[in-house]
């Protein structure tokens, strides 16, 4: 069924390693059939042949000592320690190696790349998925120098980040499970990226929301775990009706959904017009569910559910940036749209402000991170809302690198100091910040490599997060003097305003970002430990499976901003990401930057951007480091609640509460009560149906007693009868 | 493959043949029931059962190649005298759609004898001799190209039912089943008296006429008699379906039945509805079903139902109640789609329909499964299980992301084409409709996870034994459709296209031509006014 259909005209990469493409994502699923086949084999206890029987007493009581031990995940519990899985050494192979074969392909395929020069995608059909008439969707992968890139990112982060696993893992008796779900997810994230139309793209666009929701509910025996998964599920699912909607506008209009089909119409769209802003808005409802946007952000903090390597590579580096991507990668729609573009980059700069902001009363390590992806990601959508689609997709890149080894330093402190308290038997909370304190110590290299990733994501130059967040913020304060954006106007107020303002947002939500990060710092690393006395002689830095990812995501949180310098820094090559990605969002930035009117560009502005930049980030810092005081804190268990507004950031709004109030338990009582209650048992089954069943005996009764036998009342009735019948025929 | 079934005329005899098979096995092990029922003969009924269905699934396969995909007419077709003097024939033949629900059928019924093989232990070679009747008459439905003997064939698929789960019924199984044969029965009454009018009327005073073929190729109704005729086939299919709001019935056949009812039920019986409108109610009425209001109701019932079902089945206690509920939101689409009216949404709908015997199929014989361990189907009696059962858990989790139209299996399928096809003509029930997505999601995850996922809190269920060899095997076939017809249903759709296309612009052309010859009438009393 592979019939490829070469080209016409002959694309430069026809022949070359480009056209093992397809491997990319199959190599992880071949990983996850082997590694699922191990998981259910070594699950499994086949029943007896009459299940009945073999139910009750006197079934052998050995047969589920394997999937007893299923519950206690290395880190979900207390027990005694597990052996390692007995056929972790297999899963340990094949697990990270389907993934670096996937890498070493990518790098391969991205060499070729360079080697030509190439501007319009190379597009494989393999086979027809959905033929229906003039609806003609196939199974196609679409390569270009987007999705080249993500697919780097997601086969390289994944790699180190698959690597560091096989220690985190290690013990944990669901270890085959856990890498048959991870490595399906890069099946459907390479899916997701490198898919040729909308349909496709949105099967790994579920499909990394289902692997998500496996491994958010990866330790199910605790109910809070399942409760999260299920969460991020329906939430997602939310967003993914906007994503349905906007592909039934865009075939109702245009007809197709190939993105080079797309792409070909777009011009055709009134600029600005109706159709186009609600293609647009439709779709960045699923960006706002997939990367959680306001106001679909709550199910990403509860993610964290999941263990740590999972919030790295999903919730951090590479699925929860889909919703970037798929603004990236529309481009040529989103601009066409300067109402719809204002939007995602307003949502997005409320989201970095707002998640900034309960980022900085959150104890737990985890949530800490969690709320500064959300965050972070708010970046990520005021870049590609302003188009500024490098930017955004520039700091999608470096966020990947730091944010990605954030939450394996947070795993690997998570690790010690789990390990620390099962020594001792102790029930405290093994990532609550209260309990850590002077980690530092025992931990030197962690530490090290945490605070490099800090500074990236503060924007302390010249790490990496500075470059990325810079060309953003300059990006957006550039367009609110000069685009389509700027003529634009949203709810009254132009477009130029929002800009400004999108800019503060962006400028504030940087402050905080530096506070809560390096209040995360001082918690954990500084200050006395808090950890326990006797639990201190138990911490220690994580095995170098786990410390050598770390080092390597290191490395690329530093120079990680040598992908795109701007022209203000030049310490190496400029714009190599600009130029890079030039092909595939060119047009559409030029078509939001260079149009609309003329206004004053000044020339030092870009300086004096990166000047209040550096400051901010700097002032950050130095109020964490005045202001907080590690030495006064307190065991978790022993803190007393926060007080006032604090309690208000440290139960993130209520926001959770308000919606279970406003939505998810009205829609319980009235499903329960109303319509089944109500409607269905009530009104339709008691009243209509059994009703007349009941009037039907009723009739029948009163049959019955007619029924008498009694010849003269037949006549009787017989007459009156006919005499009805004539009665009615003569009047008529 | 054509070339053999070609040489071995496989095409004139092969639709009779699969209404015969089922016949003789009924016979046959209904004579052996005779001898006495005992444990060896119970074991030789289900082996005989088993045999019997696959022998089906074997003789149909070869539908599947000696189908043309290119003639949009009948296949198979065959025609001989059969009560000359009311003129009724016996004629069957299929089209693209009817070939999928046979196929549907013989696949689903020998897997449905496995997993009733430890389930039924009374009565065993009667039980198994109903199925085979009402695989007859749920096979006759799909081929019969004559309305009188569809109307024979519709209620020969009623009785069975009844007995199956009169008999082998829960608790209430009683009330179930007399619920379900009145419920059902009443409508397909006024049916019949339709069925009569259509064929004395085509007959014009001689005898009377129930072909298909001629009543499509000669509407001579009257726009008003059409209405009330489509009336009755509605009333009649709109039940079957269930459409909201006649879908009480359901709920209660779907809980008291035997598991293999249940499959039966969800997977075949109900698709008889919709096959029903798609092959009688429209083509023969297109002017009645496609006057706007008729339409707009239908179409407003239809996103009811998905709506409703969805939300309902969220609530529901009893898991094979929620599967019950779902099956009406899922049924819903498939309304939506066939009165939309576009290739996409038709085809769309004729996915779902084979997905929704997939998918319900087998989560009905999962439920089955665990109620046999348990004896329960209630949903908090579980919890954490996945532990215990981790064979039974994937599976469960696999075939309920099926359900909920998870992109890949074949779920998404029928319902994006369903909803990408009716979106031109109705973009607010479309989008209305699509919500449903998200209900689904939510009644299914939250039901599995309240099964499979949670502490495992009850002491009871600390040593259910996982599914054996047999439930395996029996559920690896429906797995192995679920992954094709996600990835790759190209070659079913390629095959129902020209019948939905047909179906399609016959509807369309009818409805016009209704129209256009009331317009001069209209014309005529605007011009006296």
């Amino acid at each position: 069924m592979m019939l490829l259909q070469i080209a016409a005209n002959a694309h430069p990469l026809t022949g070359s390693v480009a056209e093992w493409v397809w491997l990319l994502p199959i190599l992880p699923f071949i990983g996850f059939l082997i590694n699922g086949g191990i998981s259910l084999f070594s699950a499994a206890h086949i029943g007896p042949d009459d299940p009945d029987m073999g139910h009750g007493n006197d079934s052998p009581p050995d047969t589920h000592s394997v999937s007893d031990a299923e519950e206690h995940g290395a880190l979900g519990d207390d027990h005694d320690a597990v052996k390692p899985h007995r056929y972790a050494g297999i899963v340990s192979m094949v697990g990270p190696l389907v993934l670096a074969a996937s890498f070493i392909l990518a790098f391969m395929i991205f060499s070729a790349m360079r080697g030509v020069s190439m501007e319009t995608p190379f597009i494989r059909n393999y086979f027809s998925w959905m033929p229906v008439g003039s609806l003609q969707i196939d199974a196609g992968i679409q390569l270009d120098q987007l999705s080249m890139l993500m697919v780097l990112v997601i086969t390289g982060v994944g790699t180190l980040i698959h690597i560091f696993s096989v220690g985190y893992m290690k013990e944990d008796p669901g270890y085959p499970r856990y890498f048959a779900y991870l490595n399906l997810f890069v099946f459907f994230m390479l899916v997701l990226v490198l898919g040729a139309n909308y349909p496709v793209l949105f099967v790994g666009w579920e499909g990394v929301g289902l692997c998500s929701y496996l491994l958010i509910g990866f330790w199910f025996s605790e109910k809070a775990n399942a409760d999260a998964g299920k969460k991020a599920f329906i939430v997602n699912r939310i967003g993914d009706f906007g994503f349905l909607i906007a592909m039934f506008l865009l075939f109702s209009n245009i007809g197709v959904l190939d993105f080079a089909g797309v792409k070909a119409a777009a011009p055709g769209l009134a600029f600005g017009g109706a159709l186009v802003t609600a293609i647009c808005l439709f779709m960045f409802l699923g960006c706002a569910g997939k990367s959680a946007q306001i106001p679909l952000y709550i199910w990403l903090p509860d993610a964290m559910a999941g263990p740590t390597p999972v919030s790295a590579l999903i919730h951090a580096a590479t699925m929860v940036t889909a919703g970037v991507y798929l603004v990236a990668r529309s481009s040529f729609l989103f601009s066409l749209a300067p109402v719809a573009s204002l939007v995602v980059a307003l949502i997005g700069g409320l989201t970095a402000l707002f998640a900034a902001t309960i980022g900085l009363k959150q104890w737990d390590i985890k949530k800490v991170l969690a709320y500064s992806t959300v965050s972070q990601l708010g970046y990520m959508f005021v870049g590609v809302g302003v188009g500024a689609y490098t930017a955004g997709v520039f700091h999608l890149v470096t966020h990947a690198f730091f944010k990605a080894l954030l939450f394996l330093g947070s795993g690997s402190v998570i690790y010690a100091m789990h390990a620390a308290y099962h020594h001792t038997g102790s029930h405290e909370d093994a990532q609550d910040m209260r309990n850590m304190g002077g980690l530092k110590k025992y931990m030197p290299t962690t530490w090290l490599l945490m605070w490099a990733a800090t500074l990236a994501i503060a924007g302390i130059p010249p790490f990496a997060g500075f470059f990325s967040k810079d060309s953003i913020l300059g990006a957006t304060f550039e367009r609110a003097g000069h685009s389509t954006l700027a003529d634009a106007s949203l709810l009254g107020i132009p477009g130029s305003t929002w800009l400004y303002l999108i800019y503060v947002f962006g400028v504030a939500a940087a402050l905080l970002t530096a506070i809560y990060m390096t209040r995360m710092m001082i918690y954990t690393f500084h200050g006395p430990n808090r950890t326990g006395d006797q639990e201190q002689s138990h911490l220690h830095e994580a095995p170098w499976v786990m410390t050598g990812p770390l080092v390597v995501l290191g490395i690329l949180s530093v120079f990680g901003g040598w992908l795109n310098l701007p022209e203000t820094v030049p310490i190496g090559p400029i714009g190599s990401l600009d130029r890079w990605l030039d092909p595939v969002v060119g047009d559409a930035t030029k078509r939001v930057a260079e149009a609309g009117s003329e206004m004053s560009k000044g020339a030092s502005n870009e300086l004096m951007l990166i000047v209040i930049a550096v400051a901010v980030a700097i002032a950050g810092m130095a109020i964490a480091f005045t202001r907080l005081k590690p030495q006064s804190l307190v065991k978790a268990s022993e803190s007393p609640e926060e007080e006032g507004f604090e309690r208000v950031l440290a139960h993130k709004y209520y926001v959770d509460e308000a919606y279970d109030a406003v939505v998810v338990n009205p829609t319980y009582q009235i499903s329960r009560n109303v319509l089944w209650r109500g409607i269905d048992a009530g009104l339709i089954d008691g009243l209509l149906v059994n009703g007349s069943s009941a009037l039907v005996r009723g009739f029948g009764w009163v049959g019955s007693r007619i029924q008498s036998g009694a010849v003269g009342t037949y006549a009787w009735v017989l007459v009156v009868g006919v005499l009805a019948v004539l009665g009615a025929v003569t009047l008529r | 493959m054509q070339a053999f079934l070609q040489s071995i005329g496989y095409d004139a005899w092969v639709l009779p043949a699969l209404l015969i098979i089922p016949v003789i096995g009924a016979v046959a092990l209904i004579g052996i029931g005779q001898a006495g029922a005992s444990e060896s003969s119970s074991k030789q009924a289900r082996i005989i059962a088993f045999a019997v269905f696959l022998a089906e699934f074997l003789v149909s396969a070869g539908l599947w190649w000696s189908f043309d995909p290119a003639n949009a007419g009948w296949h198979a077709a065959i025609d001989s005298d059969w009560i000359p003097m009311w003129g009724i024939r016996f004629t069957l033949g299929i089209d693209g759609i009817a070939l999928m629900m046979i196929l549907l059928t013989t696949f689903i019924m020998p897997l449905c004898v496995l997993g009733s093989w430890t389930s039924i232990k009374t009565k065993v070679h009667t039980y198994f001799a109903l199925m085979m009747i009402l695989t007859s008459g749920m096979l006759g439905v799909f081929m019969a190209r004559d309305l009188f003997l569809f109307y024979v064939m519709w209620e020969v698929m009623l009785v069975p039912m009844y007995f199956i789960i009169g008999i082998w019924g829960g608790e209430r199984r009683l009330y179930a089943s007399i619920k379900f044969f009145i419920y059902t029965m009443l409508p397909s009454l006024l049916m019949l008296v339709a069925i009569l009018y259509l064929g004395i009327h085509a007959g014009s005073g001689g005898t009377p006429n129930f072909s298909y073929d001629n009543l499509i190729a000669h509407p001579t109704l009257a726009p008003k008699v059409a209405l009330w005729l489509f009336g009755a086939f509605f009333a009649a299919f709109a039940v079957k379906v269930p459409m909201f709001p006649f879908h009480t019935w359901l709920p209660d056949a779907h809980v008291e039945a035997p598991t293999a009812g249940s499959v039966v039920l969800a997977a075949i019986m109900l698709k008889m509805g919709t096959f029903g409108f798609l092959r009688f109610a429209l083509p023969l009425f297109p002017g009645a079903a496609m006057n706007p209001t008729v339409r707009a109701i239908i179409v407003t019932l239809a996103v009811i139902g998905i709506i409703y079902g969805a939300l309902v089945a969220m609530v529901q206690p009893d898991f094979k109640k929620l599967v019950a509920y779902s099956s009406v939101s899922h049924l819903g689409f498939v309304m939506l789609g066939i009165f939309a009216l576009t290739l996409q949404s038709v085809q769309g709908a004729l996915m779902i329909m084979i997905n929704h015997g997939i998918s319900t199929g087998a989560l009905f014989l999962l439920i089955g499964m665990i109620y046999e361990r348990k004896h329960s189907r209630a949903i908090d009696s579980y919890g954490g299980i996945a532990r215990v059962v981790p064979v039974f858990a994937a599976l469960l989790t696999l075939v309920s992301l099926s359900s909920i139209g998870l992109p890949g299996t074949n779920g998404f399928v029928g319902e994006f084409l369903v909803l990408i096809g009716s979106f031109k003509p109705y973009p607010v029930f479309s989008t209305i409709a699509a919500t449903g997505v998200i209900f689904a999601a939510a009644y299914l995850l939250w039901a599995i996870q309240r099964i499979l996922f949670n502490p495992l809190d009850k002491k009871a269920n600390e040593h259910i034994p996982d599914l054996n060899w047999r439930e395996i095997g029996l559920m690896v076939p429906f797995i192995i459709v679920i992954i094709w017809l996600g990835v790759y249903p190209a070659p079913v759709l390629r095959r129902m296209e020209p019948s939905a296309q047909k179906f399609v612009t016959s509807v369309q052309h009818g409805a016009q031509s209704v129209t256009a010859s009331r317009a001069p009438i209209v014309a005529i009393a605007e011009a006296r006014r």
